[in-house]
């Protein structure tokens, strides 16, 4: 098996242009994130305190803002509050910018897609035979989970700067001390149970990655909400803390059994491979430690007194965890999963 | 909740006899150890105790490691070594906390059986009176008649589990409901898990592994006990007295490499004979590769690596020749440069102080694919293009007879610093060459074999496990993915003056789970059911 050269330094090209691509839509998705909520916000706030008004039945001033229309019914995070027109021309100049954001992020995660494929291409094997290979697939499946869902929650767009910052540091983390030139792979990693086990370790790590990012943002909004000097300047654009759950809840339930099934390809392959099914080698240790936080986040949603707050925290343990098993088990511990390629 | 019964019954003037005590006491225990609170902290205890065990070496897994750690950190290496932190996967604390988590599983699962069954029975709830307060909730006026929005509503919920009630006044309704895989997946899931767990510590009982060096030239292995074996790794309930028989010849092992040397595949031909065929001495053929274990008789066997063992002729003064293929241990994995050490004794010799005088070994280095720094010998990589030995010939007392066992791989070092063993020559030798000692004896290097090292493995339970992981699975795709939701639909003659045989239909709905991704799903079920066209807001 050969390595194609020529595919390969494509992929590589690919690969350089695609985390460029990302940090410009950040800053586009930064930009909207800082202006366009302005008007939003100024809403919001108002909305609040007529709110107040009207429940707690409170006197007092009420500032011309507060005169603009209540919404009537906006269901949790989907519709915008109506704005007034100056706050309407900022927020639609800065949606624009979010629209921009979005396509740029698409077309990144085309080339980001090629990078994959051509590095396929090159060794004739699946792209997932080393660290660095690991890494871009699962920032791949990271940003093509939070495209979808863009599709399915809209109104969280202004917020894709948060989910491209990490995938950013670790596509860039990956690029450099990551690195290995492509080349075919060891005896011990020709087997079908290659392209399942880690294909779905690859997926689930990406789907991860997104609630976890979501939990942090709500754990800030909370402490906010709680502390309005908390986080002044970050908070206030974000959206509300039921949505943000919502959707860190809605993702994890969905890597977490596909998740599952590649631990439990792992333990079918290692009985092919090493003899045994389990020997909690230090990989598959840490993939059980996370799995049960995983298992442990999902309870505690259904467990008075551990949901919010509680909940968010296990979950970004999770993602912290997966983190760890791919950096720190590959690099400084040595066990029999240490394939990495690295050096 | 126990606290309140507790003032319940102090009110009722309740007389705690040391039996009630005791039995408050149990039930109490029961009750708090099965409650989720519980079930979440004794889940985080086990993600916290597995922990070290990924972060500190192992006994299972690296027992040499375990005691360069153990000397490297003194008293709290000791005081770790004391609490089980080497061996954290059979240490009381990390059992206990299984174990609890065991019990706190049963105990939830047992009342969740119950109330399973008992809601697989019942028919789904009464239509809420008022269903504008659902929410999700439509309503409509249409021209047809009851009936027909009835007839249409029976149709919609096909595959819904559904019940009609006649509320008088000629207003009637269906509940509907579905979802209720959800729950039986979960009771799956979790009576998966409480199987998988169970299989998994019967298989720590009666598990056994051992691993073999084997000669790549027809040399055999059998399966037959604790001895054939270079070390071996018993269950707890294991003597060895007990193990499958089968046997395996290797004749060939034939490694592939890439232009660089890198490995690209490595099979070991094989012959097996397990069962019947051992007593009418049949022999079948197999592969064995890296990702391929034989299977045999309810045991696997293992490729686990390979090695060589170079040839060496001693002709000794006296013209007798001594032929030995002893396995060198491969010191770097990627190179194969290997070390080790031959050992003969003289012939013909029967004084055994005068045999022990003249003992000889070769003791040094092998290469495959030889570079020199100098003298010095290494390998460039693990192909065998010109095999090459950078030897010690070392004569005198082994220490073989001393009553202590000694590895195979090196000669015993404090027999060299007692000067009961000398070294006589030092050489590089090919193919072909040999050496002349003083005394006329001659050591040549003939050539090398191959030798794979095997891993037999047992485990009856391990079927078990994967079966139990399976139905995990499936039931945790049902419990996390299917949602269970109710609609209700009430239609009533249309009242008042222009009510005239028209109808009016309401539709609710409510998700008992996670809200989200159920509102489309209910619009467009309303939307069936109260015909659009006249549907009024
Ligand atoms: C090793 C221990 C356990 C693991 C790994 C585990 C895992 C899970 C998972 C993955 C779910 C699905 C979550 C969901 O439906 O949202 C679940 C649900 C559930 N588990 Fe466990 N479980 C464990 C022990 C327990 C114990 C001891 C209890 C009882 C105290 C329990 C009670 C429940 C209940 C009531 C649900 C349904 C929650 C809901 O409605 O969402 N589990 N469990």
């Amino acid at each position: 098996m050969p390595v194609d050269e020529t595919l390969s330094r494509f992929s590589d090209w690919s690969y350089n242009t695609a985390t460029l691509i990302y940090v410009l839509a950040m800053v586009f998705f930064a930009v909207e994130q800082a202006f366009g909520r302005a008007g939003r916000l100024r809403a919001e706030r108002t909305a609040a305190r007529k709110h107040e008004l009207v429940g707690a039945s409170a006197g007092g001033a009420v500032d011309a803002t507060a005169r603009t229309p209540a919404p009537i019914s906006t269901p949790a995070g989907s519709a915008e509050p109506p704005l007034s027109p100056s706050a309407r021309r900022s927020t639609s100049r800065a949606a624009r910018f979010g629209r921009m954001g979005v396509s740029l992020t698409v077309l990144g995660a085309l080339l980001h897609l090629a990078a994959l494929v051509l590095r396929g291409l090159a060794t004739s094997r699946v792209p997932w035979g080393n660290m660095y290979e690991y890494v871009m697939a699962v920032c791949l499946i990271a940003v093509v989970t939070w495209l979808v869902v863009l599709r399915k929650y809209p109104s969280v767009r202004h917020l894709s700067a948060f989910v491209l910052l990490p995938v950013v540091i670790l596509l860039f983390v990956g690029g450099t001390m990551l690195y290995a030139t492509a080349a075919p792979v060891q005896p011990a990693l020709q087997s079908y149970w290659l392209i399942v086990h880690v294909a779905a370790a690859i997926v689930s790590s990406g789907m991860f990655l997104v609630p976890g990012v979501a939990s942090v943002l709500y754990l800030m909004r909370d402490s906010h909400e709680s502390n309005s000097s908390r986080f002044a300047k970050l908070a206030g654009h974000l959206p509300g803390r039921d949505l943000l759950d919502r959707l860190s809840y809605r993702t994890t339930v969905l890597a977490f059994p596909i998740y599952t099934f590649g631990v439990v390809c792992g333990a079918i392959w290692a009985e092919a491979a090493w003899g045994r099914f389990w020997g909690w080698d230090p990989k598959e240790t840490v993939a059980f430690v996370a799995w049960v936080v995983y298992a442990a986040y999902l309870h505690a949603r259904a467990t008075a007194g551990w949901r919010g707050r509680p909940a968010a925290w296990i979950n970004v343990t999770g993602f912290a965890l997966i983190v760890f098993n791919l950096f720190f088990i590959n690099l400084v511990t040595t066990g029999l999963h240490s394939y990495a390629g690295v050096g | 909740m126990s606290s309140e019964t507790r003032t319940n019954q102090e009110s009722r003037g309740y007389r705690a006899t040391p039996a009630r005590r005791a039995f408050a006491f149990v039930r109490n225990t029961w009750r708090g150890l099965t409650s989720m609170r519980t079930a979440l902290i004794l889940l985080f205890l086990l993600a916290l105790a597995a922990m070290p065990g990924a972060m500190l070496p192992q006994r299972s897994l690296n027992e040499p490691k375990v005691r360069e750690y153990i000397a490297e950190h003194g008293w709290w290496g000791e005081l770790l070594d004391t609490l089980g932190f080497f061996a954290v996967y059979g240490s009381v604390w990390f059992s206990a906390i299984y174990l609890l988590l065991m019990i706190s599983l049963v105990g939830c699962l047992a009342p969740r059986s119950v109330e399973y069954v008992r809601s697989m029975r019942a028919k789904p709830v009464l239509t809420p009176r008022n269903l504008s307060r659902l929410p999700h909730h439509a309503s409509s006026t249409v021209t047809s008649d009851a009936d027909d929005v009835l007839a249409t509503a029976r149709k919609r919920f096909k595959g819904w589990r559904t019940t009609e009630r006649d509320e008088g006044d000629g207003v009637r309704s269906i509940s509907a409901e579905k979802g209720y895989l959800r729950e039986t997946g979960n009771l799956l899931f979790h009576f998966a898990m409480l199987g998988l767990i169970i299989s998994f510590a019967i298989g720590k009982m009666v598990v056994y592994e051992g691993q073999v060096i084997v000669h790549a030239d027809g040399s055999e292995f059998c399966n037959s006990g604790i001895y054939a074996y270079d070390s071996f790794n018993p269950g707890l309930r294991v003597d060895g007295t007990e193990l499958t028989p089968f046997c395996v010849r290797v004749n060939d092992f034939k490694p592939t490499y890439t232009e660089l040397g890198q490995p690209i595949q490595y099979r070991a031909d094989i012959e097996y004979s397990s069962g019947a065929d051992l007593a009418s001495n049949t022999w079948r053929p197999y592969q064995l590769e890296v990702n391929e274990p034989l299977r045999t008789a309810g045991d696997r066997v293992y490729l686990l690596g390979h090695g060589f063992a170079p040839v060496f002729t001693v002709t000794f003064p006296n013209g007798e020749k001594r032929t030995q293929a002893t396995q060198w241990r491969p010191a770097d994995q990627t190179t194969l440069l290997s070390d080790g050490a031959t050992k003969f004794d003289p012939p013909g010799i029967t004084d055994s102080a005068t045999r022990r005088d003249n003992q000889l070994a070769v003791t040094g280095l092998f290469a495959p694919t030889p570079v020199f720094n100098g003298k010095i010998l290494s390998s460039a990589g693990p192909k065998l293009t010109d095999p090459t030995v950078a030897v010690d010939i070392m004569r005198g007392d082994l220490g073989i007879d001393s009553g202590y066992g000694q590895s195979i791989f090196a000669i015993d070092q404090s027999m060299v610093e007692k000067g009961a063993l000398e070294r006589v020559a030092r050489e590089n030798l090919r193919v072909g060459e040999s050496i002349t000692l003083d005394d006329g004896t001659t050591i040549s290097f003939d050539g090398v074999q191959r030798w794979v090292s095997l891993q037999v493995s047992h485990d009856p339970t391990q079927l078990w496990v994967l079966g139990f992981a399976v139905a995990m699975l499936v039931g945790l795709a049902l419990s996390l993915l299917v949602k269970r939701r109710r609609v209700w639909i009430r239609v009533a003659p249309a009242a008042g003056a222009e009510g005239g045989g028209r109808t009016v239909i309401e539709v609710g709905g409510l998700a008992r789970t996670d809200q989200a991704g159920y509102g489309d799903e209910f619009d467009e079920i309303a939307a069936d059911l109260l015909n659009q066209d006249t549907r009024s807001p």
